[in-house]
């Protein structure tokens, strides 16, 4: 049973295209899987090695800014230079964004080596913001406020069978989908691994790590950068399938999210991401008959604070203690049967 | 010029003229003393005597003012401490010391890092070779359990444990770190008398592999049991050294103990 229920759920999110009508839950679908694996690239940061980055959103920008302009091609002055690039497919914008989106990850990680906890986090507040403002104010590059428009969709090239170009919510959907999968299995082979026993290992206690051997720079650099180039290519993502980016993506507002996401579902737990993705990715769709978007936010805040009161670990791990405490006194029972049924045999 | 009791070898670790100053406070003042190969040696003193602080120089924590710390003749100064655990020398800590949300079985995976050889891309594509290192981590990691005597915990939280188990876990994993020399530091302390006696067991099984020990330690009929040779420190200096035996009837270390009582008639 436990074995069928990933295939069950493969199958369902597999079909979903094919007997699902409404194109808007189509498209939530489509935002919420982008940001789910954003969520995902965070909790590997948060959720396992325990640093918390609170501008995790400047790498998803990153990632889509960067896929967008190698994409649109630019011609700019640099220095008293002239650069000049000429427009590339989309689908080598979402590698070069992952790679851009990775090395800045890289600085990052360097950076958190001298300074941890608080000051961690506001070197990453303030390095979002650094971006969102390079952004809106290198016109030449970005055009500012006026935003990258006509950013033409990924065009995927089959061996034998020619050129795709995903035009439709339902393509998109499954490179969504797929390029999900990647990520999820990624992070879990990661996180079962030596080198994930390495960066738990960091979050939990730093010294103790170190004074058995594990080089605590190496691996929170590496899931710095892992988490970064992640979070690119769903930025990249996120550019082509909306065709459209603007500044707008660098606000604060984007990282809470994803950080909200991590939270409630459960970090440092593989689905956590994914459940806190579909209750916050779906929130909105489901309160938008009822309320005002104002009174949606309040709701959405709400439902927030409740759960973190109420779940403080996050939905995913208060279930499997339910599981657990709901199994273990079976499994105390059928021990205490043993017991009872070797006495008479000590007695002999 | 060093006396050497019961182990004659080659010196593993030699301290020279350390020094470490917390501000205007001297914690350690030209510490000089040498560990020989297979010995087991007890660094004691009163509280504050700067026994932590020595060990925390030797493992890279803190970097001394003065001096040099050389471990089988590689410079100490200025390295990690993951680095001076990737040479081999390996400490435990005062405090418990155990990732505590982990089961006792992952600690000691932990610890075994620097056994492990997997490379990112092993992992990432699942490779045959991840699965190999994979189990003989485990395998590795089942029979350090059974030397601690831990075998029969190793799917329970580690934070779960009784607090004699919690220290042995945290001896278990600085024995999954592959030391040639390990600092103990006061392995037994809040420990009973019988949690403590199986820690002298142990202590002397590793020892028996041929793992050099330096230990702190304030239970003296341990210490005195154990060790082949005892360094006494107070106030940031070595006041004696010698064979249990000898340093039991010290007059300096009876002072540093006791204080200076009036002479009985």
């Amino acid at each position: 049973m436990k074995r069928a229920l990933p295939a069950i759920w493969l199958v369902v999110l597999l079909t979903i295209p094919l007997w699902l009508q409404d194109q808007y839950i189509l498209h939530v679908l489509i935002t919420t899987g982008i940001f789910i694996i954003a969520a995902m690239s965070l909790n590997l940061l948060l959720g396992y090695t325990g640093q918390l980055s609170l501008g995790h959103v400047a790498f998803f920008g990153i990632g889509a800014y960067t896929s967008a302009l190698t994409t649109l091609g630019f011609d700019i002055e640099l220095f008293g230079f002239r650069v000049v690039h000429q427009p590339w497919p989309a689908i080598a914008g979402l590698f070069v964004g992952m790679l851009v989106a990775g090395l800045s990850g890289y600085v990052i990680g360097r950076l958190s080596f001298k300074v941890r906890g608080a000051y961690f986090v506001i070197v990453t507040i303030s390095f979002a913001e650094v971006t969102r403002l390079v952004a809106l104010n290198w016109v030449e590059l970005t055009q500012g406020p006026l935003a990258l428009t006509n950013i033409p969709p990924y065009t995927l090239g089959f061996p034998g069978l020619g050129n795709y170009t995903l035009w439709n919510k339902a393509a998109y959907y499954y490179l969504v989908l797929a390029l999900g999968l990647v990520a999820y299995v990624v992070i879990s082979r990661l996180v079962g691994s030596r080198i994930g026993r390495a960066m738990i290992a960091l979050k939990e206690n730093e010294t103790l790590a170190t004074s058995v051997g594990i080089d605590v720079t190496r691996y929170l650099v590496l899931a710095a950068v892992l988490s970064a180039a992640m979070a690119g290519g769903a930025g990249s993502l996120y550019a082509h399938y909306l065709k459209i980016i603007d500044p707008d993506i660098f606000l604060f507002i984007y990282t809470v999210m994803m950080v909200i996401m991590v939270i409630t579902g459960g970090k440092g737990t593989l689905a956590g991401p994914i459940v806190g993705g579909v209750i916050f990715g779906f929130l909105p769709v489901i309160l938008r008959p009822f309320a005002a978007p104002a009174v949606q936010w309040i709701l959405y805040g709400a439902l927030m604070i409740v759960i973190v009161f109420m779940l403080p670990q996050g939905i995913i791990p208060a279930l499997q203690h339910a599981i657990a405490n709901w199994s273990g006194p079976t499994r105390d029972r059928s021990g205490a049967l043993l017991a009872g049924s070797a006495k008479p045999g000590e007695g002999q | 010029m060093t006396p050497t009791l019961g182990a004659a070898g080659d010196v593993v670790l030699s301290v020279a003229h350390v020094a470490v100053r917390f501000g205007g406070l001297v914690a350690l003042s030209d510490l000089n003393f040498k560990v020989f190969d297979g010995e087991i040696v007890g660094l004691i003193g009163p509280n504050g005597a700067g026994k932590t602080t020595a060990f925390n120089v030797f493992t890279g924590f803190l970097q001394p003012a003065a001096g040099e710390v050389r471990y089988r003749n590689t410079l100490l100064n200025g390295l990690k401490p993951h680095d001076i655990a990737a040479l081999g020398l390996v400490r435990t800590f005062q405090r418990t010391s155990i990732f505590a949300c982990n089961t006792v079985f992952e600690n000691v995976l932990i610890g075994l890092h620097r056994r492990g050889r997997s490379r990112l891309w092993d992992t990432l594509l699942a490779l045959p070779r991840e699965k190999v290192a994979e189990a003989e981590l485990a395998n590795a990691a089942r029979e350090i359990l059974r030397v601690v005597g831990l075998e029969g915990r190793a799917q329970d939280t580690a934070g779960t444990l009784p607090y004699g188990e919690q220290r042995l876990l945290g001896m278990a994993l600085a024995l999954a770190a592959k030391p040639s020399m390990l600092l103990l530091d006061e392995p037994v302390s809040g420990m009973n008398a019988s949690e403590s006696a199986k820690v002298m067991r142990l202590v002397q099984t590793i020892r028996a592999s041929g793992v050099t020990i330096l230990l702190v330690e304030h239970d003296m009929p341990m210490v005195m049991q154990v060790s082949d040779r005892i360094v006494v420190l107070n106030y940031g200096r070595i006041i004696a050294e010698g064979s249990p035996a000898v340093i039991q009837k010290d007059p300096d270390v009876i002072r540093a103990y006791l204080g200076e009582g009036k002479k009985r008639a």
